[in-house]
């Protein structure tokens, strides 16, 4: 008997059984659709994260000052003003495994332009920063090496920003006032997106560094060539755990810190944190197609259930089929067709529900969801596999029925 | 000469619990090609379990069963299957048709087994209905015929893949006499035209229609004797001017 007419009778057996069928199938439908959209809100997760070590630039490293007690009472991280733009050219320098060491200055500030005004971040920093960080321009041009000397008061600035100053109109060569100095802009920065921490990242304004020191946070004497971090890209391919500790004898040097005191300085590693957290999303994404899973197997157990109800209900049929010629490949064919098809219906469906459902979760709750390919073909070759493993008893129970006892039942 | 059906010594012996149940000692047949055959005998008399060795629908304890020359005894379950496909066309007396199912589709069933392309399929089995008499009801399904239509359905099915031999099991039990007599003329049809038939029936009024009676009882043949049979036609002539009588 060839495959076509058994869909056939597969087809008509279960319209026969319109609400049982259907009933049967949500189980299928449900648990399908539960796999996708886990996957899917899963592997949105991890996308964001991916986004963020993206955004982040990758091999990044960010030196931070350390803490400082003044009169007995102890100052969180970032007190002690110890970092400077010496120790940046040191680290470039001393350690093979650095790209770049690029030192930064930050401060708030309010920014006004014509009648708008908006306060954000400032940011004193060299085209290294940029290199850093990987952070394109989207139009205009860098600093150059005369502006970055001579304290030039020229800027660049983040899409937000520009957005919130000039609204559709044009940023380049306008003039804006931070803390009262007027600033040329001559360029505007490609889109970074969030942060981890869901910080905007394109709120900012970029100023030479001297700039920012001469003219907008003025610094006190003898500390003049101080920064606020200095970020470090570690060459590819180089090992961030030696480049960190390279780093770190440097900077104790520098700063003669004694054996056995504590570092007056910060490491992040920031990427490796951002790592971390992937392999917890990813852990996530998995653990949720697990929970899933378990109610495509509870379908699963719903498919057998019902085929084995359904070979005793057509025992007599069975018997007939025998007596006209059907040998038990054919009586195993059919029923497994039966469930194959109960369950590849159902896994189609499940498609349709897991995708509408990921969109309507990307809509309504505003997650990232990101749906893959793979984990549709996953579900619809787990559906027919399902159909197979819980179809098979059955089928092959009904197979193994004897002729005569299958037409004399009642 | 070589007979159709040649059965040696069979025995079937049924366990139930510690019981031995003898229902067939050492039956030995043997039937021609052409023969039209009843089989009488009480309930458990062991006519339906010779009936369904005939069919290769069970296996015997012992003995030997040839069926056209070829040894059924010892063959699989397949080879069983193909027998049944081929050579053997049944008619029960429930009918057997598959509900929700086309009248064309129940006669093709056994078409499909056998892998026949399905144009050939449709066309004999068309033809098939026609045959019976049922050409304009092949797409209605066994809830929308008579009991007598739904038998002619399965007399088709168990015609269209051209069998050597029709096993009716009762095949007028479920069906009012004139209907009855209607199946038999039918059948007589079919053996005037040279089908083998062999037919079980409790019935004296159907057996009368058979050209050889064999009467079972205890497992046993307890007598085997050739019948004149009546004419189905005629007396369907006669039924129907009684009943045109009547109502005169």
């Amino acid at each position: 008997m060839n495959l076509l007419a058994t869909l056939r009778i597969a087809m008509n057996a279960l319209r026969v059984n319109k609400l049982r069928s259907s009933l049967t199938m949500l189980g299928i439908i449900i648990g399908v659709a539960a796999v996708i959209t886990m996957i899917a809100v899963g592997a949105g997760a991890q996308s964001r994260v991916e986004e963020q070590i993206k955004s982040l630039g990758s091999n990044l490293m960010i030196i931070i000052p350390g803490s400082t007690t003044a009169s007995g009472v102890r100052l969180g991280a970032g007190a002690n003003q110890n970092l400077t733009e010496d120790d940046a050219l040191a680290i470039q320098k001393e350690v093979p495994e650095v790209q770049v060491a690029a030192p930064s200055t930050r401060g708030t500030g309010q920014v006004i332009a014509g009648n708008t005004n908006w306060s954000t971040q400032i940011y004193g920093v060299t085209p290294d920063y940029f290199e850093a960080r990987e952070w394109p321009l989207l139009e205009g041009r860098m600093f150059e090496q005369a502006e970055l000397n001579s304290s030039y008061k020229v800027a660049i600035v983040g899409q937000t920003v520009a957005k919130q100053l000039f609204g559709d109109m044009s940023p380049m060569d306008q003039t804006i006032r931070i803390k009262k100095v007027p600033f040329i802009i001559i360029g505007v920065l490609d889109r970074k997106g969030q942060s981890m921490m869901g910080q905007d990242q394109d709120d900012v304004v970029m100023v030479p560094l001297s700039t920012a020191r001469n003219r907008l946070f003025g610094n006190a004497q003898g500390k003049l060539r101080r920064v606020s971090s200095i970020q470090v890209k570690v060459l590819q391919g180089a090992s961030m755990q030696v480049a960190e500790d390279k780093i770190r004898d440097l900077m104790r040097q520098r700063q003669r810190t004694q054996q056995g005191q504590d570092d007056a300085f910060t490491i992040r590693n920031l990427t490796e944190i951002l790592q971390a957290q992937e392999t917890s999303s990813r852990v996530m994404t998995l653990l949720l197609a697990a929970v899933a899973s378990v109610s495509l197997l509870v379908g699963g157990i719903g498919i057998m259930n019902i085929m084995l109800v359904s070979v005793t209900e057509r025992t007599r049929e069975i018997g007939l089929r025998m007596a006209v010629g059907a040998r038990g490949r054919d009586i195993l064919m059919q029923f497994l067709v039966e469930a194959v098809t109960l369950s590849l219906m159902g896994g189609l469906l499940g498609i349709a529900l897991g995708v509408s459902a990921s969109y309507a979760i990307g809509e309504l709750a505003g997650w990232v969801t990101r749906l893959s390919p793979e984990s549709i073909v996953l579900a619809v070759g787990f559906s027919a596999g399902i159909g197979i493993f819980f179809g098979f008893y059955p089928a092959h129970k009904a197979s193994k029925l004897l002729p005569i006892q299958a037409l004399r039942y009642e | 000469m070589a007979h159709l059906i040649d059965t040696r010594e069979l025995i079937k012996e049924y366990v139930m619990g510690t019981n031995h149940v003898l229902a067939l000692n050492r039956v030995s047949i043997t039937i021609d090609e052409g023969e039209f055959v009843a089989i009488m005998g009480a309930s458990g008399s062991g006519k339906s379990t010779f009936m369904n060795l005939l069919g290769c629908l069970d296996t015997p304890t012992s003995g030997e069963y040839v069926l056209a020359g070829e040894n059924i005894s010892a063959l699989s379950g397949d080879a069983l299957a193909a027998i049944r496909n081929k050579r053997i066309g049944f008619i029960f007396q429930q009918f057997n048709l598959l509900p929700r199912t086309s009248a064309l589709d129940n006669v093709e069933l056994p078409l499909l087994y056998a892998g026949t392309p399905v144009t050939e399929r449709k066309a004999r089995a068309t033809q098939r209905l026609a045959e019976v008499g049922l050409g304009d009801r092949t797409d209605h399904h066994p809830a929308q015929l008579s009991g007598g239509q739904q038998q002619r359905v399965a007399i088709a099915r168990a015609l269209v893949n051209n069998p050597s031999l029709i096993l009716a099991d009762e095949p007028t039990g479920a069906l009012d006499s004139r209907t009855s007599v209607e199946i038999m003329a039918l059948l007589q049809n079919l053996n005037h035209a040279g089908m083998t038939i062999v037919m079980v029936t409790h019935e004296h009024d159907i057996a009368a229609f058979a050209t050889r009676i064999i009467t079972f009882r205890d497992g046993a043949v307890v007598s085997d004797v050739p019948n004149t049979p009546l004419n189905a036609q005629e007396q369907l002539a006669g039924v129907d001017a009684a009943v045109s009588g009547a109502v005169v």
